[in-house]
């Protein structure tokens, strides 16, 4: 059944199951096993390619990568739809890939390409995609979560003024532990809840916010000796369940059961992810303050060799179909890379196409036509 | 117990009548209602824009045609709803957002500038934001510094919006139901002052050009650029100028961003002189902005350096005489055309 509320960590390897035959609902099936697996990779080969390029001068300003919390973005995004909504902040990539944007865009995009998946106009914390229902990319913690909560009451809107019963969608927002002091975050909250919108708050706890600490940053509520997000959900009328984000299944199962709740109509769901970023902020961060035994503890519960692990002892994959995922992955990798490469620079007299969706808004020239006509 | 006093009631909009003249109030409630009428993705979204009908009355009753999700009572966090309303309009909707001050929006500042006016851009052009951010702003009647803000200046550098200020009843229905079919984000100026100004409106299709300044009077000797609240201070001078001989000529800027350049340099090739009279401050206001522009591009066609008659740059006082210091006044406005046009300097600002 699913996890209790509250009870959701489970550290302990999971008992080993039965193929997907079982017929249980909380089983995962060997092709969303492989799906969830290959996801993951991709989301650490690229990032681990990232640092490569940026390190090579073919990326700049600032980076922010994913590595260590694969778990969330595949458990999470891979459970939602085509026309679901995932709304992100500045570490995005692995959200974006997750929600289907090909890599070869978003190399493209990183690298300033006009091929990027925003043309590069946006760069690496303003991912885009409205064919795939990304939502962005945010640079300042906490101003995508209103966004967020603005695509799920479309949806509440559409079902209940407009009288459209296909009005399903479901509206991921993601962002951190530091994000969870912002007044952004509870004023959604509670209009989140207020208006019952389909909306999933996925809190990514990797604990540090730059340098500063979860602990340092965010005082416990009354008789706690720490912090918990998750425990910020009842007090806005919504279930809040701490996960444990090292765990694609955890994260996956957790994510299914908010998912069906907001999809069903019933409302908001705070998931609270434990997870952990094995680099630095950004790119630029010298990581210091994060001590060594912090890191190695979160080494061993690296998501991907924990559930390729349990891949192999449940027999749902060989080694060989696990190799050979692999390479595939490696293989889409190296492919954006070179389409990136091989992609044009943006030319100049795209400085001005997207300022406003309407070029009337550049306004009027002295010969009384818009001056938009004049580029034509 | 003692009977209750008894609650004045607000008046509602007065009844539909051809060729009636309306208050302003009642303009954009009509156009917010045709418009919501014509487009059922068009909503309201603002604090007590439902069931107290908007604290200027432009969304009196609506909730009772449209309902409560199309007319949403918002809880007080300017930030967040602003933001759902950028959602909202690049997920399909056309939400009009109200800031019951416009000063208040300066908590939703992140908003407006990230998400409003640049979200189309740092998309690649895959997100448009078809919203209209309008409420009162302009200094009132001794509201005080945080009421009496003009957010124009303040938004005018934002990439990707335009700016709007409308000044009459007729001009406040069209370009309101221009802004709302407009599929860029349109910031919507109305002011406190001018909410019970009669006039005539048009019909359900008169919308008007969000990008074209008004000629309010036709003249020959000075091109006076003005909007909002300061128009009607400027046609009171004129009432003066007119009995000393002048001949101004009067034009509402209307679009603040983009400003009209074919109206505003033919004006200037006609009159040779430009005074600007505007409520922001001095320092960064629309007015400096056009006095730049004006200097860039019509040069040749100046007599004399532009001359700015903008609010003092303080905060506006409550007490009545400092407040006034503050903003323009009709005097000034004479003052300064009869210096123009007779050679001679104009002081203006604090030192």
């Amino acid at each position: 059944g699913a996890p209790r509320r509250g009870a959701a960590r489970c550290r302990a390897a999971a008992a080993v199951k039965e193929p997907a035959a079982s017929g249980s609902s909380s089983a995962l099936s060997r092709e969303k096993a492989a799906d969830l697996y290959k996801d993951m990779l991709l989301g650490r080969g690229f990032e681990d390619m990232c640092a490569q390029m940026y390190y090579r001068g073919k990326m700049f300003g600032f980076v922010h990568l994913y590595n260590g919390q694969e778990a969330v973005s595949s458990g999470v995004i891979r459970a939602l739809r085509e026309d679901d909504f995932v709304c992100s902040t500045y570490r995005d990539h692995v959200h974006a890939l997750s929600k289907g944007v090909p890599a070869d865009n978003v190399m493209a995009e990183l690298f300033g390409k006009a091929t990027g998946i925003c043309r590069g106009q946006g760069g690496s914390m303003h991912m885009f995609s409205e064919p795939h229902n990304m939502l962005g990319g945010f640079a300042f913690i906490g101003e995508g979560i209103p966004v967020a909560t603005g695509a799920a009451f479309q949806t509440a809107y559409r079902r209940r003024v407009l009288g459209d019963e296909a009005a399903d969608q479901v509206t991921c927002a993601f962002f951190g532990d530091g994000t969870c002091n912002n007044g952004a975050f509870y004023e959604c909250l509670n209009m989140a809840s207020l208006y019952k919108l389909p909306i999933i708050f996925c809190v990514e706890n990797n604990l540090w916010a730059i340098g500063m600490d979860h602990r340092r940053a965010t005082a416990p509520s009354m008789g706690d000796s720490k912090p918990h997000i998750w425990k910020k959900g009842e007090p806005f009328g919504m279930p809040g369940k701490l996960v444990d984000g090292m765990d694609v299944e955890a994260v996956h199962a957790a994510a299914n059961e908010a998912i069906a709740r907001a999809r069903a109509g019933e409302g908001p769901t705070l998931l609270e992810f434990e997870t952990y970023r094995f680099r630095g902020h950004s790119l630029a961060d010298p990581d210091e303050l994060r001590k060594p035994e912090e890191k190695e503890l979160f080494a061993k519960r690296d998501p991907l060799p924990a559930f390729k692990k349990k891949l192999l002892a449940r027999g749902v994959y060989t080694e060989e179909e696990l190799k050979a995922m692999e390479k595939e992955v490696e293989a889409v990798v190296e492919a954006s890379v070179e389409f990136a490469d091989a992609s044009p620079r943006p030319q100049e007299n795209q400085l001005l196409e997207n300022v406003f969706a309407d070029p009337r808004g550049f306004g009027i020239g002295e010969d009384g036509r818009y001056l938009y006509e004049r580029n034509m | 117990p003692a009977a209750a006093a008894p609650v004045r009631a607000r008046r509602g909009p007065a009844p539909a009548r051809a060729g009636k003249e309306i208050l302003l109030w009642e303009a954009l409630r009509e156009a917010t209602d045709e418009e919501m009428e014509r487009d059922p993705t068009v909503l309201v979204m603002g604090e007590d824009v439902g069931h107290y009908g908007g604290s200027y009355k432009v969304t009196y009753d609506l909730y009772k045609k449209f309902g409560e999700m199309r007319l949403l009572d918002t809880p007080i966090a300017e930030n967040g709803f602003l933001g759902m309303g950028v959602g909202a309009a690049m997920t399909g909707l056309r939400p009009i957002v109200e800031g019951m001050n416009m000063g208040f929006l300066l908590l939703a500042f992140n908003q407006i500038s990230n998400n409003c006016g640049m979200l189309h851009y740092t998309s690649g052009g895959q997100y448009k934001v078809p919203m209209v951010v309008r409420g009162p702003g302009g200094v009132g009647r001794q509201l005080g510094a945080e009421h009496s803000q003009r957010l124009e200046s303040y938004f005018q550098s934002i990439p990707g919006v335009q700016l709007v200020a409308c000044s009459t009843p007729r001009n406040a229905k069209a370009l309101l139901k221009a802004a709302i079919r407009s599929d860029n984000p349109v910031i919507f100026f109305e002011h406190v002052l001018l909410y019970n100004v009669k006039g005539e409106v048009g019909g359900a299709d008169e919308v008007q050009c969000l990008e074209r300044a008004e000629v309010v009077r036709p003249g020959t000797d000075i091109s006076i650029f003005t909007y909002s609240r300061m128009r009607y201070v400027v046609q009171q001078a004129v009432q003066t100028l007119v009995e000393k001989g002048y001949d101004p000529e009067v034009i509402d800027l209307v679009s603040l961003k983009p400003f009209d350049l074919e109206t505003i340099s033919q004006s200037i090739k006609k009159t040779h002189k430009v005074l600007i009279v505007e409520e922001c401050m001095r320092t960064g206001g629309i007015g400096s902005s056009l006095s730049a522009i004006i200097n860039e591009k019509y040069m040749e066609d100046l007599d004399c350096e532009v001359v700015r008659l903008s609010s003092q740059d303080v905060p506006t006082s409550y007490a009545y005489e400092l407040e006034a210091a503050t903003i323009v006044q009709a005097d000034q406005v004479v003052d300064a055309v009869d210096k123009m046009c007779t050679g001679q300097k104009v002081a203006v600002g604090a030192f």
